[in-house]
C-alpha cells in the first residue's frame, strides 16, 4: 500500500467499534479481532471525522490539527490503515 | 501520549474491562490436574439462562468488545448456544475455551456459522503420552477429533491453547507445527498454582532453565503466537515480550464465575479476591466501578521486597495469583522470578514452616470413584 498523504481519503472500517476512554479510545475490529489504543482525544476526533470529509487534509483542518502536528497524525493514521481500523476510500 | 503513560492510565483502571473471562459452569467431563477453577460438578446455584442474558445486556451497554468463555466445559450447558448466539448478536465477540468433547460434526458446523466467535481447544501435550496424564485418558484424541471436525466444517483459524508445563516445554515446535497443519493459531499460557493447580504446580511448573527456553522461543516466534500476556515475569531476562507488561487484574480484566461472583482475574478464585456478584444491586457495573477490592487494586502498587532489584520495571513483580497461592507475600517476588528470588524465598519459608498456602474457596472436583484412575502428575 502506498503511503498515506493529505490528499488520501479514508473512513473508519465498518466492522470497527470505538469505546471512549480517558486517554482517548479503544478501537476494536470485529473482523480481524485487533484491539488498538487511540492514545489521544484528538486522534479519536480525527478518526471519527474522516468519513465526513473528502480528504485527510480537510479532516485535519476541520479538527483543528495544525501543520506542526500533521506529520505525527498522518503517521498514526497510516498505522491505523495497516491494522485495517481505517480503510482507504 | 507515550506508551508508558498509557500503561499508567490502565493501571488506574478503565470504566469497563477490555475483556473479561466468564466461566459458564463448574461442570466438566474432564478433571485436569491443573484446573484453575477446580471444576468437575455443576453447582446448583449457577446462573440461569435469563440471568446470563441480563449480564450480556450489561456488557453490551458497557461496550465490552469480547468475552472469554470457559468453565468447566462451557458446552456442557444446555443453553450454551443460546448464550453465545445472544452475545454475538449484541456485538460481544466470544472466545471460548473447550476440551472439544462436544464438537462433533453437527456442532462444528453450527460454530462455523457464527461470526465473532473464536475457539480455543485446550491441549497440554503434543502427543497423548504427554497430554493425557494431565488432562485425562483419551483427552488428546478428543481434542484432535474436535480440530478435525472444525477443519471439515470450514471454521477457519481456531486456536490451540497450551498451558506450558515441565513436560511440554520441549514440544513447543511440535505444537506450532500441529497448529500450522490446521491453519490454526498457537496460544501458550503460563501454568498458575490456582484451583487444583495449587496442588500440582510444584511438580508441573517449568524449571528456571525451561523458562529461559520459553522466553527465547517466544522472542523467536512471538509475532505469531498468542500468550494472553501471561509471561511478563520473563521480561526480567532482557528484551520485553510483546504485550502490555502489567497485571490487568481488576484494572482491565476480571472474572465472572458460574454463580455470578466477580473475581479480580481467572487465577484467583478465592474470597480474598472476590469483588461482588453480578446479582448484587447495581449489577456487574457497580462491582467493576465501585467495589473496594477493585478500587484498591487500581492504587499504585509497592515494589516491596523487589524494590532493590534492578529488574522490577521489567517484570513488575510477576503474578499476584502465583504469589498468593504459593503463600508468598504479594509485594515480593513471583515464585517463578527468573533471578531465583522467589524460589529462594519459597525454600526459606518451607524450612521455617511458614509455607501456609491458601486453599481455593470453592471446589467442584468430582468425588473419587473406584472406577476412576488416579492421576499422578
Amino acid at each position: 500500500m502506498s503511503a498515506l498523504t493529505l490528499d488520501s481519503a479514508c473512513t473508519l472500517h465498518p466492522q470497527v467499534a470505538l469505546r471512549p476512554e480517558p486517554f482517548g479510545a479503544l478501537a476494536y475490529h470485529y473482523g480481524n479481532r485487533r484491539l488498538i489504543f487511540l492514545k489521544h482525544p484528538d486522534v479519536v476526533a480525527v478518526v471519527k471525522a474522516l468519513g465526513e470529509h473528502p480528504s485527510v487534509g480537510e479532516t485535519f483542518r476541520a479538527c483543528g490539527i495544525d501543520e506542526t502536528r500533521q506529520p505525527t497524525f498522518l503517521a498514526a493514521l497510516e498505522q491505523l490503515t495497516k491494522s485495517e481500523i481505517l480503510s482507504v476510500r | 501520549m507515550s506508551a508508558s503513560s498509557l500503561v499508567q492510565q490502565m493501571k488506574r483502571g478503565l470504566d469497563a474491562p477490555i475483556c473479561l473471562t466468564w466461566e459458564l459452569t463448574y461442570a466438566c467431563n474432564l478433571q485436569c490436574v491443573h484446573c484453575l477453577s477446580s471444576s468437575g460438578q455443576r453447582d446448583p446455584r449457577e446462573l440461569t439462562t435469563a440471568q446470563a442474558l441480563t449480564v450480556l445486556d450489561e456488557l453490551r451497554d458497557l461496550q465490552v468488545f469480547y468475552i472469554n468463555i470457559g468453565g468447566g466445559e462451557p458446552m456442557v450447558r444446555r443453553d450454551f448456544f443460546e448464550i453465545v448466539e445472544y452475545a454475538v448478536a449484541n456485538g460481544i465477540g466470544v472466545k471460548f475455551s473447550t476440551n472439544g468433547a462436544f464438537i462433533d460434526e453437527k456442532n462444528a458446523r453450527r460454530l462455523a456459522a457464527l461470526d465473532y466467535l473464536d475457539i480455543q481447544i485446550s491441549l497440554d501435550g503434543a502427543d497423548a503420552a504427554t497430554n493425557d496424564p494431565v488432562r485425562g485418558e483419551g483427552s488428546y484424541a478428543t481434542a484432535i477429533r474436535a480440530m478435525d471436525n472444525l477443519a471439515a466444517a470450514g471454521f477457519g483459524p481456531f486456536k490451540i491453547s497450551v498451558v506450558v508445563t515441565r513436560h511440554n516445554v520441549s514440544q513447543l515446535d511440535r505444537f506450532k507445527a500441529l497448529a500450522d497443519s490446521y491453519g490454526a493459531q498457537l496460544r501458550i499460557t503460563r501454568l498458575r498454582p490456582a484451583g487444583r493447580g495449587a496442588d500440582t504446580w510444584h511438580q508441573l511448573h517449568p524449571t528456571n532453565e525451561q523458562q529461559v527456553e520459553v522466553y527465547n522461543w517466544l522472542l523467536a516466534h512471538g509475532e505469531n503466537v498468542l500468550t494472553g500476556d501471561s509471561f511478563f515475569h520473563l521480561n526480567a531476562l532482557g528484551e520485553s515480550l510483546p504485550g502490555l507488561n502489567m497485571c490487568g487484574a481488576g484494572r482491565v480484566v476480571c472474572l465472572i464465575d458460574p454463580l455470578g461472583d466477580v473475581y479480580a482475574c481467572p487465577f484467583v478464585l478465592h474470597d480474598e479476591f472476590k469483588a461482588g456478584s453480578v446479582l448484587d444491586q447495581g449489577g456487574f457495573t457497580s462491582v467493576w466501578r465501585e467495589s473496594d477490592l477493585f478500587l484498591s487494586l487500581r492504587e499504585p502498587e509497592s515494589a516491596g521486597a523487589c524494590a532493590s532489584c534492578g529488574s522490577y520495571d521489567a517484570c513488575q513483580g510477576g503474578c499476584m495469583a502465583a504469589k498468593f497461592f504459593t503463600g508468598l507475600p504479594l509485594d515480593g517476588p513471583d515464585p517463578e522470578c527468573v533471578t531465583g528470588h522467589g524460589a529462594e524465598l519459597l525454600a526459606q519459608r518451607q524450612s521455617a514452616g511458614l509455607a501456609i498456602t491458601p486453599k481455593p474457596s470453592q471446589n467442584h472436583t468430582k468425588p473419587v470413584t473406584l472406577t476412576r484412575k488416579t492421576i499422578d502428575a
